[in-house]
C-alpha cells in the first residue's frame, strides 16, 4: 500500500508563469475555453479566473495596488483540489463516483458521475465544476494515472521554481516546516502553512505556504465538512414535520368537536 | 466573511426550484389526503382522493425534473444502483442519496393509495375489481398506506432543506432552519393546491374547504415564524438579502404569499375568495424557493474576490 502523497505549494516562489496550468491541460487533454477564443478578464493579468471542469490548476494573481499605483504587491498561488483527508465532495456524492485512491487522493470517476452537482456545492474551496465535454463533474485527479506509473504529476514536473512540490505527505510537511522557519528567520513573520495540520479537514493533501491571511488568497479560514449541519438541520425538520402533522390532525379533531357541540346544541332545542 | 462565500455554485436553477415546489406540494397533499381519509367524514373523501392523485402526479413530475436537471440524465439510475456492481447505492449520511430512495418509496405509496381509491370514482376498469386491489382499499391496509405514505411525504417535503444545509454554499449552509421552513411552506402550499383543485373540479363540500383553509392559515402563521428564524440565523450572511432578494422575500413571499392570503381567508367568503388566496399562497411558495436558490447562486469567487 503506497503512503499518502500530495502537493506542498510554496507560494513565495511562484512567479505566475502558469506552466502548471498548461502542463495540466496537456496531460489531461482538457479543452480550451470558448473553442480557443479566450476572453480577457479585463480587471486582472490573470485570465483563467477560477478552477472549473476544464481548469484543474489555476494560478491565482493577488494584485494589491494603492489607488495611484505607486505602491503594490503581487502574490501568486497555484490553486488546485486540496485532496482533503475528510473530503466534503466524497462525503455527499450520491452515486459513489468520488473515491479515495490508494495514494490518499480524491478522484471523480467520470464514467459513474451523472452530474447532480452536489459535490460542487459541498466543496469548501469551490474546486469542482462540470466539464462541458464529458458533462460530468471534474477536477484535479493528482494525476492518478501518472502516480500509478510511478511518475510525478504533470504540474509539479513542469513547475520551474519548485513552487509546486510533490511527494509523500510526511516528507512534504518536514520540508514545509523548515521553509517557514527559514522565512521567519529572514524576517517574513507572516509566513504560515495552510492545511498542513490535521485540524483542517483532517489535513489537506495539497497544502500551502502563505504569507498573508487565507482570505487574501481567496481561501476559507476554517473550511468545514457539509455534514456538520446534518444533525441540527434534520432535528428542526423533524420538528417541522411534527407541527404540520399535528396541525392537520388537530384541525380535523377540532371540526369534529364543533360538529358534536352543534349536534348536542340542536338536540337540546 | 463567511467561509461559505469561497465556494462555487452548483448551477441548480429552475428544475431544482420546481422540484422543491412540486415535491413539497406532493408530500403535503398525501398527508392531508391521508388525514382526511382516516380522521375525516365521508364527505371529505372526494378531496382526499384529489390529494392522492396530486401526490402521485407530483412524485412523477419530481422524478422527471430531477432527472432532467442532471447533466447526464441517462445515468439517473446511478443514484439507485452502483454502476460498477449493480448493488444498491445508498449513503445514510448524504441527504441526496436518502432523498432518492425517499422519493421512490413515496411514489410507490402514492401509487398504491391512488389505486385503492380509484374504484370510488365509479370507473369500470377491470383491474380495480381484482383481489389485491380490493384488499388495498380495506381499512387496515388503507390506513397502513396512509400512515407510511404520510411519513415519507413529510420526509419529501423537508429533506430538501437539509440537503441544501449539508453543503458549503452561502445561505443554505449558513442556517439550520431551511428544512423546517420548507416543511411549513409545503403544508400551506399543499392545502392551497388542494383547495384550488377542489374548487376547479367542484369536489368536496364547503366544510372540507374550510377545514383546509383553517389548516392553511395556521401553516402560514408558523411559516412566518420559521422565515424570521431562518433570516435571523443567517448572521452576517444576511447582507446577501440586503438588495433585490430581500425585497422579493419581503414583498413577494411575506406580503403577497403570506399576509395577503391570510387577510383574504380571514375575511371569509366563498370558494372564489379561497381560490384567490390559494393562488397567492402557491405563488409565494414558489417565490420562496426561487429566492433561496438564486440568491445563493449569485455569490461566487472570481480570482480571489467574492462577487455578489
Amino acid at each position: 500500500m503506497p503512503e499518502p502523497m500530495g502537493f506542498y505549494t510554496d507560494t513565495t516562489v511562484c512567479i505566475g508563469c502558469k506552466a502548471c496550468e498548461v502542463a495540466c491541460k496537456e496531460w489531461n487533454q482538457l479543452p480550451s475555453t470558448g473553442g480557443g477564443r479566450h476572453e480577457m478578464s479585463g480587471d486582472s493579468y490573470d485570465n483563467t479566473r477560477r478552477l472549473d471542469g476544464m481548469h484543474w490548476r489555476h494560478v491565482k494573481f493577488i494584485e494589491q495596488f494603492s489607488e495611484d499605483r505607486s505602491e503594490g504587491r503581487w502574490l501568486m498561488m497555484s490553486d488546485v483540489c486540496k485532496h482533503c483527508v475528510q473530503a466534503g465532495c466524497l462525503e455527499v456524492c450520491p452515486t459513489g463516483a468520488i473515491i479515495r485512491t490508494e495514494f490518499d487522493t480524491v478522484v471523480i470517476q467520470s464514467d459513474t458521475c451523472n452530474g447532480c452537482r452536489l459535490c460542487i456545492a459541498a466543496c469548501p474551496f469551490g474546486v469542482i465544476d462540470i466539464n462541458p465535454v464529458s458533462h460530468t463533474a471534474e477536477k484535479c485527479t493528482l494525476c492518478y494515472d501518472r502516480l500509478q506509473a510511478g511518475m510525478v504529476p504533470a504540474c509539479a514536473q513542469a513547475c520551474p521554481t519548485q513552487s509546486i512540490q510533490f511527494g509523500a505527505i510526511k516528507d512534504l510537511k518536514v520540508r514545509a516546516a523548515a521553509r517557514v522557519e527559514q522565512l521567519h528567520r529572514l524576517g517574513e513573520s507572516r509566513a504560515r502553512l495552510y492545511g498542513a495540520d490535521e485540524e483542517m479537514l483532517g489535513g489537506l493533501n495539497s497544502f500551502y505556504l502563505l504569507v498573508d491571511e487565507p482570505e487574501v488568497y481567496g481561501l476559507p479560514r476554517a473550511p468545514k465538512l457539509p455534514s456538520r449541519n446534518l444533525f441540527k438541520s434534520s432535528l428542526f425538520s423533524v420538528l417541522g414535520a411534527a407541527i404540520v402533522a399535528l396541525a392537520g390532525f388537530v384541525g380535523l379533531r377540532q371540526r369534529r368537536m364543533e360538529e358534536r357541540a352543534r349536534e348536542e346544541g340542536g338536540a337540546g332545542v | 466573511m463567511s467561509d461559505t462565500f469561497f465556494t462555487a455554485s452548483p448551477h441548480w436553477e429552475w428544475y431544482i426550484i420546481l422540484y422543491l415546489f412540486i415535491g413539497g406540494i406532493a408530500g403535503g397533499c398525501f398527508l392531508l389526503a391521508a388525514l382526511l381519509q382516516v380522521f375525516g367524514r365521508p364527505e371529505d373523501r372526494p378531496v382526499a382522493r384529489l390529494g392522492y392523485y396530486a401526490a402521485l402526479a407530483g412524485a412523477g413530475a419530481s422524478g422527471l425534473v430531477l432527472s432532467l436537471d442532471l447533466t447526464r440524465p441517462e445515468r439517473f439510475w446511478h443514484m439507485l444502483l452502483q454502476s460498477h456492481s449493480g448493488l444498491p447505492m445508498f449513503k445514510a449520511w448524504s441527504p441526496m442519496s436518502v432523498g432518492v430512495w425517499g422519493l421512490l418509496g413515496f411514489g410507490g405509496f402514492a401509487f398504491l393509495a391512488t389505486l385503492a381509491v380509484l374504484e370510488e370514482e365509479g370507473l369500470s376498469w377491470s383491474v380495480l375489481r381484482r383481489g389485491p386491489v380490493r384488499w388495498l382499499a380495506r381499512t387496515g391496509p388503507a390506513t397502513a398506506i396512509a400512515a407510511l405514505g404520510s411519513l415519507l411525504g413529510l420526509f419529501l417535503a423537508g429533506y430538501t432543506g437539509v440537503l441544501l444545509a449539508v453543503t458549503n454554499r452561502p445561505i443554505w449552509a449558513d442556517s439550520s432552519f431551511l428544512g423546517l421552513l420548507f416543511l411549513l411552506s409545503a403544508g400551506s402550499t399543499a392545502a392551497a393546491c388542494l383547495m384550488l383543485l377542489a374548487t376547479w373540479r367542484r369536489r368536496g363540500d364547503i366544510e372540507t374547504l374550510e377545514t383546509l383553509a383553517r389548516f392553511d392559515r395556521r401553516m402560514l402563521l408558523f411559516e412566518l415564524i420559521a422565515l424570521a428564524l431562518f433570516v435571523g440565523s443567517l448572521g452576517p450572511v444576511v447582507q446577501v438579502l440586503a438588495g433585490w432578494w430581500g425585497a422579493l422575500l419581503l414583498v413577494g413571499v411575506v406580503g403577497a404569499g403570506i399576509v395577503l392570503p391570510l387577510a383574504l381567508e380571514h375575511r371569509g367568503g366563498g370558494p372564489a375568495r379561497l381560490a384567490r388566496a390559494s393562488a397567492l399562497v402557491l405563488a409565494g411558495g414558489l417565490l420562496l424557493r426561487t429566492v433561496v436558490i438564486l440568491s445563493s447562486n449569485a455569490i461566487h469567487v472570481t480570482g480571489t474576490s467574492v462577487v455578489q
